[in-house]
């Protein structure tokens, strides 16, 4: 029998037993205030209209996710959908829908526990969503609404919104009592990559909505989020881009250390049938045992994973560009 | 029973729909509605129970014009029939989309309960109570999309396109079904056949107009009137 | 390809397990894998009498425990996380494993957290699946309503179930249309490049999502014809019978009861 499972995101649906009782709940709590929050502000602004639309667009985020392209070696890329939700549907309608989508998985296909339920809707749903809105909404309109800035935009949330929400899972997982030194830098490196398959497809879908359904775009938000799209720029929401961007820089670079605590710890990844480490080979080779070489210390281990994040940037920041040019090719 | 005057109406987009529609059908009376994709069928019947309104003329129901005052009455009176099941069948369950009419009207739970049995009883599909719309083939969600609006009660159906899509012998159990309903029907369609058999008289509509409003027999029999409204038999 | 109606894990049956209310299976699986995370590592003996509560529920259900076992490896990957507890877990070494240039050393205490953790992840699953086998999810629905789920959350996850399958075959239909036109031409390189095809991939993801909302506005449409007026309205659920709630209650004292022995002895 087959299972969804095979064919999403592999590790971010953390299945019941590894996360200790305290973590799984305090996850259920910022999860219970999150969608509970959600509730209200789509509440107040209930027009009947939504309750339809957003139970078909749960329905559409689950089957999109079924929508994937071969990459390398069999493996596939495809969507978690949290950011392309955000800018499709404004940020608290997206959250109840990718709450629903992430409970549905659990109950009706055990992808991800019950226990964990919160910590999961959590990364994949809350996370990823605000990332979506309220990054890369005041980022597109600080961008004037350009068709560039659109890709830009689409790409760097939902490569964004990926990687947070491997960091969000990793950290659970740490928290639980896993090995740091084996969970961070596994998660991170797979999903920096999902991450640009994340990236791709929203910015090709985004761009697909807005030339053969511009309407879509601005009616959805008007009456799932009028307040958003109305609202000029303010110093807030350009705090809160480039605070993110900087705190998210910030956040994994720290966390590097104790990625590579224990001197060992890269080797022992394990997924699919045998140890990942072949897998992990060019980013060592990159980045010797995550640390610089001729430097010691955590110093150099927070050097290195800056340098990482800057090299991935880079790969992004290229990758947008060469879209860029296609685009304008095609305009 | 049900009357339009001189309905128009135009959609956001400008495009112009219905230009100026009157008819009347009485108690018990099946009006088959035929004409090109795009004449304003669907548009039309969408103004029989208020889902969208005339910008000028009126549509009325035993004689009083709809308004927000009466809409919720009309809804129950007017049983609309969507061309999907998919998009009439919108609950997870045969019986949970039946009840949805009933329990909108503020029904008792033995009411809405004894209303849903009627109901599936009298489109066939007893039994099927528990059953998910999905896992059930095109002819019996069309059945259970007629319930759903039996289950209201009303004394006209409006059905788009009742028989689209369906193989020669769900056509023909659904054929009979229309028969065998009491209710007033208007009904839209490109099944010539279907229209010979149930429906004694047709309205043909084209660019937004009524073409043709008359005895089904006459329309059938006149090869050039058919042919200047692009039907066939 | 599969079909979307193998992906539903409903198996429809008359046990005793199917019969019971829905309420009181959600809540007694809640529980089930609430106690088992709460259990500490190497407790084999609770562990055990849990396998063997559910086992003999899984023998009421008539579902078949191969099919729940065999399916509940499905999270069977994530252990993998898991594994290197084996090596960084300190205690007593049990045995080593040299692996290129570096040799591990397996702990008997890691190898326990391994184990426990491993084992309470496919019992959790069990109980999931177990709930989903014999439980259709309307009646999952009911049960989270009653548990006082807002009326919204329910109400979409209600549309989603619905539509789940609907989406789910549409996106199928493309993908087979996609496979159908994938040729080669040989000597030729094929596919196209990776942002290509995730362009691809993009658009359909596009053309699925305006189909949706197309779709949505049309169940609105429906709805409004049919006297909804915003308010979402159902049936009231009935109080548990004296029978269920017994039920209810020697379930959650009995893994209540487990849990505290674990920690009393």
């Amino acid at each position: 029998m087959m299972s969804t499972h095979l064919l999403l995101p592999l590790g971010l649906h953390i299945p019941d037993g590894f996360l200790t009782v305290p973590v799984a709940l305090a996850w259920w709590v910022l999860t219970v205030i999150a969608v509970g929050v959600a509730v209200r502000k789509v509440g107040a602004s209930l027009n009947e209209r939504q309750i339809p639309l957003m139970g078909v667009m749960a329905a559409f985020i689950f089957a999109a996710q079924m929508l994937n392209f071969p990459v390398l070696g069999g493996t596939s890329g495809h969507l978690l959908g949290g950011a392309l939700a955000a800018l499709l549907l404004g940020p608290w309608a997206a959250v109840l829908v990718m709450a629903c989508v992430v409970a549905l998985q659990a109950l009706l296909f055990q992808d991800g526990g019950l226990l964990a339920l919160g910590a999961n809707i959590f990364n994949m749903g809350v996370a990823t969503t605000l990332i979506g809105a309220f990054v890369g909404a005041p980022l597109l309109r600080l961008l004037g609404g350009q068709r560039w800035g659109l890709v830009l935009v689409g790409f760097a949330t939902a490569w964004l919104s990926v990687v947070a929400a491997a960091l969000l899972t990793s950290m659970q997982l740490v928290l639980s009592g896993l090995s740091a030194a084996v969970v961070f830098p596994a998660m991170l490196f797979v999903h920096l990559f999902i991450g640009v398959g994340e990236g791709l497809i929203t910015v090709a879908a985004l761009g697909f909505v807005l030339t053969t359904r511009p309407d879509l775009v601005t009616t959805m938000a008007s009456y799932l989020n009028p307040a958003t799209l109305q609202r000029p720029l303010n110093r807030r929401s350009i705090l809160g881009v480039t605070g993110g961007g900087l705190m998210f820089a910030v956040g994994a670079a720290l966390l590097s250390p104790l990625a590579s605590g224990d001197p060992d710890g890269l080797e022992r990844v394990a997924e699919d049938q045998g140890f990942i480490d072949r897998a992990l080979d060019p980013f060592f080779n990159l980045l010797p045992d995550y640390t610089l070489p001729g430097l010691d210390g955590p110093i150099s281990t927070i050097i290195a994973g800056v340098l990482g994040l800057l090299i991935v940037f880079g790969l992004v920041y290229g990758l947008t560009l060469l879209l860029r040019g296609r685009n304008q090719e095609r305009a | 029973m049900l009357e339009l005057v001189d309905l128009h109406y135009t959609y956001p987009d400008g495009t112009s729909a219905l230009r100026g529609v009157s008819l009347r059908i009485d108690a018990g009376e099946k009006v088959a509605l035929v004409g090109p994709n795009g004449a304003g069928k669907s548009t039309l019947l969408l103004h029989l129970n208020g889902v969208l309104r005339p910008r000028s003329g009126a549509v009325q129901i035993a004689a009083q014009p709809i308004s927000d005052a009466n809409i919720r009455q009309v809804r129950a009176q007017v049983g609309m029939v969507f061309q999907d099941p998919d998009d009439q069948l919108f609950s997870p369950t045969v019986f949970e989309d039946v009840a949805f009419g009933p329990l909108h009207m503020g029904l008792e739970e033995a009411d809405v309960r004894g209303r849903v049995t009627l109901a599936l009883d009298q489109v066939g599909m007893r039994g099927f109570e528990t059953r998910m719309p999905h896992h059930m083939s095109l002819g019996q969600r069309k059945r259970v999309a007629i319930a759903t609006v039996l289950s209201m009660t009303p004394s006209i159906l409006a059905l788009d396109e009742p028989s689209a899509g369906l193989d020669p012998r769900a056509r023909r159990g659904l054929i009979e079904l229309l028969h065998s309903l009491p209710q007033a029907m208007i009904v839209s369609t490109h099944d010539m056949r279907m229209v010979a058999e149930v429906f004694p008289r047709t309205i043909v509509l084209e660019q937004g107009q009524i073409a043709f409003d008359g005895p089904s027999a006459t329309l059938l029999a006149d090869a050039a009137m058919l042919l200047r409204y692009g039907l066939e038999v | 390809m599969l079909s979307s109606s193998t992906l539903d894990r409903y198996i429809a049956g008359q046990s005793p397990v199917h019969l019971l209310d829905a309420r009181v299976k959600l809540s007694l699986t809640l529980a089930y894998i609430l106690a088992l995370a709460l259990l500490p590592s190497g407790a084999w003996l609770v562990m055990g009498l849990c396998a063997a509560m559910l086992w003999v529920a899984v023998r009421w259900s008539q579902v078949g425990l191969r099919t729940i076992l065999l399916r509940a490896f499905v999270a069977l990957p994530f252990a993998l996380v898991a594994v290197t507890l084996v090596f960084s877990v300190p205690g007593q070494p049990v045995f080593r494993l040299p692996l290129g240039p570096w040799v591990l050393t397996a702990s008997d205490a890691g190898l326990v957290r391994f184990a426990s953790i491993v084992f309470k992840s496919w019992l959790s699953v069990q109980a999931a699946l177990l709930l989903t086998a014999t439980t259709h999810f309307t009646q999952v629905l009911y049960a989270l309503r009653a548990l006082r789920l807002p009326t919204v959350l329910v109400a979409i996850l209600s549309f989603a179930y619905r539509y789940l399958f609907v989406m789910i075959d549409e996106a199928q239909r493309m993908l087979r249309a996609r496979e159908c036109r994938s040729a080669e031409t040989p000597g030729q390189h094929s596919g196209g490049s990776i942002v290509w095809r995730a362009r691809v991939v993009g658009q359909m993801v596009g053309t699925l999502f305006v189909r949706s909302y197309e779709r949505s506005e049309r169940i609105y449409l429906a709805m409004l014809a049919r006297g909804f007026t915003g308010e979402l309205r159902t049936l009231n659920p009935r109080s548990l019978t004296q029978r269920e709630q017994g039920i209810l209650i020697i379930g959650l004292a009995t893994l209540a009861g487990l849990v505290l022995m674990t920690y009393l002895a």
